[in-house]
């Protein structure tokens, strides 16, 4: 099993969801039963498995229900009908305190208008999580201090928020989600609200702290771009249902629908596409010349081009093992830009 | 005509309500009663025992903690110089006194029931007409169930006060806990906090400005039912006034109502001082 698993969630928001839920198990979708009943369909019958350590992103237009879906990993909103496994544990069977405890210690949440609390000072709001703990206070100012220090905030724990950019109120509130050091970091368009720059410098931000931290983070964008710099995975949302789930390079070579190929359209392919994607597998070696440059697997498309162009030949590629796993020619490489 | 079969005696019934409330509730009415005119009394009698310059001398000393101004500390000192100079100090005293219990009264009640208000519609939505109801109905007609229950005095006189001028502060203070920004409630479930985390560490310290600016308003309404409130045997400025208009004096009356205006205005400015200081914690102006 899975560190987290959803199982067919269905989300109808109204007065009387029981209706519209049987409709939309019959197969109605969101359109015809808000026409019909008045309900909205939030999440129409997800399912997903995260692992622990991957940062997986839900992708989807606005209002296609990726808020909703990430609210029902700590319970924030509770399904209409379906189960939510963390761990293995039915977080729908917990009682309103058992809730509290796992929110308490196992999660931390960052928001897109970053949710910071107003009356306080950084500190302050770093240390809430650990507050709400009932740590002592000396506990949670010493690690509310290193977050800061470690999210670049050095200097300012006693400024309020509005005294902050952008960009540095969402590094309190990475710092405050930080701070009480959960297993899973729930992230809803975390940066969407940031100017491009800041938005750049947070996903490297958050891309370093990760290869430190090792966390199990969803992270919830309308930004392809981003979903490609930042997931290991990545799931597409349209109209409350799960259209794809795959990794960055299947989302971009396989896009199951119109829906997926409109976001992959305008992407930056280089960026993304890998040397493993792109490369003829082989399972010996003996049309390989010596000569060739040899590439890493992982290597993206933008970094293989100047190798591409500076040789004659084809290129090796090779794993983490230094093993030779496949062989890709230039023709490759230009024929997957232009593609 | 409306046919007199249909008409619905509701005003007997509230007399016989009225009636068995004093037959079967009269002492503890009464026990109530006089727990609060201690505290007025002795109230009263601080506020006039104490010598006029030290009064205003604390006026200032607390209009500047309120506003950190020297202009206003020094503004309100004169103010209430200037109802001493009408020869109306004591009067005044009595009034302050009267309003003092009045209004802390209507907080100590307001606030939570403004709280319980924010917290579940449906008792929003059977408060909402009460409330409408204490403020556009004439005093008189529940100042004569006041004055059967307490009979004359300063006791009915606070609870008339109490129920015209406790709607403000319940009204804000449930507005208050309501504007709390959304997103920043959620922050907060998120990470785990109970209700009760929630109401005293987010939902009451962001809903603060609101209910100083609902305290504020109950004060100044409180100040302003003191003329109703001599009429049913409360002493102090209001008395002036009446005693004005009884006997046709112009003069006095005028006196008295300035009198009332500075106390009401003294009690404004320190309330919208502390109104503004409340919306940030006092550390950012200093650090910033
Ligand atoms: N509390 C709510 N009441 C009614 N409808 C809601 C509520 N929350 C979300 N919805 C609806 O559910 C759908 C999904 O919303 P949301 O999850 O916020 O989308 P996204 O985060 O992808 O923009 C939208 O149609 C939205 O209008
Ligand atoms: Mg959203």
């Amino acid at each position: 099993m899975s560190y987290i698993e959803i199982r067919n969630i269905f989300k109808i928001f109204g007065p009387d969801p029981q209706t519209a839920l049987q409709m939309a198990k019959a197969g109605a979708d969101k359109d015809e039963i808000l026409a019909k009943t008045g309900h909205t369909v939030g999440l129409h019958d997800v399912s997903l498995s995260i692992e622990r350590g991957e940062t997986f992103v839900v992708m989807g237009l606005s209002g296609s229900g990726k808020s909703t879906l990430i609210r029902h990993l700590n319970r924030l909103i509770d399904p209409t009908s379906g189960e939510v496994l963390f761990d293995g544990t039915d977080i729908l069977a917990m009682s309103i305190s058992e809730l509290n405890a796992f929110r308490r210690k196992r999660l931390g949440m960052v928001f897109q208008r970053f949710g910071l609390l107003p009356h306080r000072n950084v500190i302050n709001n770093v240390a809430y999580g650990l507050e709400i703990q009932g740590q002592d206070r000396k506990t949670r100012e010493d690690a509310a201090r290193n977050w800061i220090e470690r999210v670049g905030l050095g200097g300012y724990e006693d400024k309020f928020p509005d005294q902050l950019s952008g960009g540095m109120q969402q590094r309190v509130g990475l710092a405050r989600a930080l701070a009480t050091d959960p297993e899973v970091l729930l992230m809803d368009e975390a940066f969407s609200a940031l100017d491009p720059l800041i938005r750049n410098d947070m996903q490297d931000e958050l891309v370093k702290l990760q290869g430190e931290l090792h966390k199990t983070i969803v992270f919830i964008t309308h930004d392809l771009d981003e979903a490609l710099k930042l997931g290991d995975r990545i799931a597409i949302l349209k109209d409350g249902k799960l259209i794809q789930t795959g990794r960055p390079e299947e989302i971009i070579m396989h896009p199951a629908d119109n829906y997926v190929r409109a976001f992959t359209r305008d992407v930056n392919r280089s960026r993304v596409l890998r040397a493993r994607t792109l490369m003829q597998p082989i399972s010996d070696d003996d049309n390989i010349n010596a000569s060739w440059p040899r590439i890493a697997d992982d290597m993206r498309l933008e970094d293989i081009l100047p190798v591409a162009l500076a040789t004659n030949g084809s290129m090796s590629v090779i794993d983490g093992q230094e093993k030779l796993i496949g062989i890709l020619s230039k023709e490759q490489v230009i024929a997957a830009l232009v593609a | 005509m409306f046919p007199e079969k249909l008409n619905v005696p509701l005003g007997k019934w509230v007399n016989r309500f009225v009636d068995w409330l004093v037959v079967n509730y009269g002492d503890g009415f009464e026990a109530f009663a006089d727990s609060l005119l201690t505290v007025l009394v002795w109230l009263e009698h601080i506020l006039r025992g104490t010598p006029w310059w030290i009064m205003v001398i604390a006026i200032a000393v607390i209009g500047f903690h309120a506003s950190r101004s020297w202009k206003i500390a020094a503004g309100l000192a004169i103010a209430m110089i200037a109802i001493g100079t009408l020869g109306l100090w004591d009067k005044a005293m009595q009034t302050l006194a009267l309003m003092i219990v009045a209004t802390s009264l209507s907080v100590i009640i307001g606030v939570p029931v403004g709280i319980a208000m924010a917290l579940s519609n449906r008792l929003r939505a059977v408060m909402l007409p009460i409330l409408d109801t204490m403020q556009t109905m004439p005093s008189f007609v529940y100042l004569i169930p006041a004055l059967m229950l307490f009979g004359l005095g300063k006791v009915p006189a606070i609870l008339a006060t109490v129920i015209y001028a406790a709607p403000p502060v319940i009204r804000l203070t449930d507005l208050g806990i309501r504007l709390v920004d959304r997103e920043v409630l959620e922050a907060s479930r998120s990470f785990g906090a109970s209700r009760r985390q929630i109401l005293w560490k987010v939902q009451l310290p962001l809903a603060l400005p609101n209910i100083m600016a609902g305290i504020n308003q109950t004060t100044m309404m409180s100040i302003s039912m003191v003329v109703i409130a001599s009429m049913i045997g409360a002493r102090g400025l209001g008395e002036r006034v009446l005693m004005g208009i009884q006997r046709l004096d112009v003069g006095a009356g005028m006196e008295a109502g300035i009198a009332i205006v500075l106390l009401a205005v003294v009690f404004d400015r320190i309330g919208q001082a502390y109104g503004k200081r409340s919306q940030r914690s006092p550390l950012a102006e200093d650090k910033s």
